[in-house]
């Protein structure tokens, strides 16, 4: 093994932007709350419905920049998850006739299972061996949801029809705009339980295995409970991304869950920029509206179109969208530097 | 005892398939340390561009040929203009740049080429081997030809200089760069060989899967379980993975009820994980030894 490959095996896997922490303060967030809560009034109901797409797709990148920005760990696989996630809320809503609601915590039990499941084997492979398995688990996923086996419950290549659902106690929304409501707030309650997790005990046991896995063991963290339990949690909340999704779309079939989402996934993760929860949303809005604009020029495009955005976030700010916000930062701490200290630290 | 043979020998031919996608892998990972997710993709394309020029009118051996200058080029461009500059970003920057490539390269083919699944001609044609039941003129000339393939490479790594020298970059790069070779344009060429050997798969196995931008998903995955199973520091290993891999696949296909088409790329997961986590470095690997 050459010199150059060993130390940069020691390195840490993930550059997370040397320390520099950018959270949204309590006045942006506030604005961005309220906006997104006005958003169901001024728009139609397929924008509704995209926005309520850009969240779901949020949650589920936020999941895998748990698992990347906190634990240090890759996946390629989290369609699996989220396929999974899906699966489960529409057997339970088709064939059990359960509330929509009532299904998601299962979904995210369900998949919390498999990922910790998964996360076993998967502990002792780290890097670009721990990408390759879940590549390998995404491109099996549609032909495990095709089995005859378990074709009486998933229907088989035709996949099963979800019922979109009513506003409660004769709300007067639409459909749409109560589905945007309902995962609007589940993103929020995910949003700040991922937060406190990070900035808890256990967040930064993971963020020390990310760092140093080795000197992490020597300070003695559990290496091997953290990593599966970062895998666990991630999966979990990807599967009830999943389940959302699979309210939202009304239908689930074995091709929607191919590796393309779980690129999409991950290409959202690293245009948010891995390790900053807030840059989820942006690269979930990347990963939705960036292919239907490319679709809308030429059919077959879109894949070609965010490659080459990806390309140039890549060359330009390998730290995604946490770059820019950084660079913003600075900007606004230049305008008010007498001010004292800034809102937005 | 006769479908015994028959699925060994229809395994070996797929499996060398493998060995050559598993080969283009592992040719990459010494060079640069990281897996190409895209060689399935860039295989594919290669074989799209064989088939645009049969279908010009150019006699077939010709084609084939002039695809693998072209991808071998190609393999060169892309690691100069793409890759060079992520050498030294971490594993996760690289694996963003190969998904990207992944999802260019397989939308470009669909645009230029559209999704309609399309048959690719066989040179060698369809009917059995020499008389015998056991294996199709395919299947063999398949096989004749990527140990041809195989054969070169060996020679060129063992006994020209140019060989020699890229496997002192791959395996010593400073050492290498101390007694005056080029390690940079080394890895570029291992790019450039490792496009090439993919196309030969692509070319080969597409008569077999259909020519259509999807056609290597299952190709690559099969490869990825060879190179891992052969030890991804070993390509020697890789070729070895990869007809054991074949042979595997036949055999389970055959013998093991309810797992024919359906379960296919689950087998291959789960072999990969299990020789990752049995046995990380493959049967011919070195371990890696990690510092702190």
């Amino acid at each position: 093994m050459s010199a150059n490959r060993e130390s940069a095996a020691g390195a840490p896997a993930v550059d997370t932007g040397s320390g520099q922490a950018v959270t949204l303060g309590t006045a942006t967030s506030i604005v961005i709350l309220l906006l997104l809560l006005a958003v169901p009034l001024f728009f139609k109901n397929f924008i509704i419905f995209q926005l309520t797409t850009v969240l779901i797709y949020g949650i589920a990148v936020l999941a895998l920049n748990i698992l990347t920005g906190g634990s240090g760990q890759f996946s390629l696989g989290h369609s699996a998850f989220y396929a999974l996630g899906a699966y489960t809320s529409a057997i339970l809503i088709e064939h059990a006739g359960m509330n929509y609601a009532l299904t998601l915590p299962i979904s995210g039990v369900v998949c919390f299972a498999m990922g910790f499941l998964f996360g076993l084997p998967a502990l002792r492979l780290s890097g670009v061996y721990l990408a390759l398995a879940t590549f390998a688990l995404a491109v099996a996923t549609p032909q495990l949801l095709k089995l005859g086996v378990l074709e009486p419950w998933t229907g088989g290549v035709q996949g099963l029809t979800v019922d979109k659902p009513d506003a409660p106690f004769g709300l007067p929304v639409s459909q749409d705009a109560w589905l945007y409501y309902f995962t609007l707030v589940v993103a929020i309650a995910i949003y700040i339980a991922s937060v406190n997790l990070l900035s808890s005990r256990s967040g930064r046991a993971m963020m020390a295995i990310r760092d140093n896995e080795i000197a992490a063991s020597a300070m003695g963290i559990n290496v091997a409970l953290y990593k599966t339990l970062a895998f666990g949690i991630s999966a979990g909340i990807t599967g009830i991304a999943g389940g959302l999704g699979a309210i939202a779309v009304q239908y689930v079939a074995p091709d929607s869950f191919t590796i393309q989402l779980a690129i999409a996934l991950f290409l959202g993760m690293v245009v948010g920029g891995v390790g900053w929860l807030p840059g989820s949303i942006v690269g979930a809005a990347f990963i939705v509206f960036i292919p239907n604009v490319a679709e809308s020029v030429s059919k077959g495009l879109s894949g070609a179109v965010s490659g080459i955005l990806l390309f140039v976030v890549i060359f330009l700010a390998p730290n995604g969208a946490r770059q820019v916000a950084l660079a913003f930062q600075a900007m606004i701490g230049g305008f008010k530097k007498n001010h004292g200290g800034s809102n937005v630290c | 005892m006769e479908l015994l043979s028959n699925q060994i020998l229809a395994g070996i031919a797929t499996g060398a398939i493998y060995a050559c996608m598993a080969l283009a892998l592992v040719m990459i990972y010494q060079a640069i340390g990281h897996l190409n997710f895209a060689q399935g993709e860039m295989a594919m394309f290669s074989t799209f561009m064989a088939w645009q020029m049969i279908q010009w009118g150019m006699p077939y051996w010709a084609a084939f040929v002039l695809t693998l200058m072209l991808s071998f080029i190609g393999g060169i461009v892309i690691e100069r203009l793409l890759f060079r500059p992520l050498a030294k970003a971490p594993i996760l920057t690289n694996l963003a740049g190969f998904l990207a490539l992944f999802a260019i390269v397989s939308s470009v083919a669909g645009l230029i080429w559209d999704f309609t699944i399309k048959p690719f001609p066989s040179p060698f044609g369809a009917s059995p081997f020499l008389g015998s039941q056991l294996i199709s003129t395919h299947q063999a000339g398949m096989i004749g030809v990527i140990l041809l393939v195989l054969a070169i490479l060996f020679f060129f790594f063992r006994f020209t200089r140019i060989g020699l020298a890229m496997r002192a970059a791959a395996i010593q790069p400073e050492s290498a760069r101390l007694v005056g070779i080029n390690t940079s344009w080394m890895i570029a060429l291992g790019w450039g060989m490792a496009a090439a050997v993919g196309a030969v798969a692509g070319m080969l196995i597409a008569p077999v899967v259909f020519l259509e931008p999807n056609m290597m998903g299952g190709v690559l995955i099969y490869g990825f379980a060879a190179a891992v199973l052969g030890g991804l520091s070993s390509p020697l290993g890789a070729v070895v993975g990869g007809f054991l891999v074949g042979i595997f696949e036949n055999l389970v296909g055959t013998y093991i009820p309810g797992a024919g088409n359906e379960l296919k790329l689950p087998l291959a997961l789960a072999l990969i994980v299990i020789v990752l986590v049995v046995k990380p470095s493959g049967l011919f690997g070195h371990t890696v030894v990690r510092q702190v």
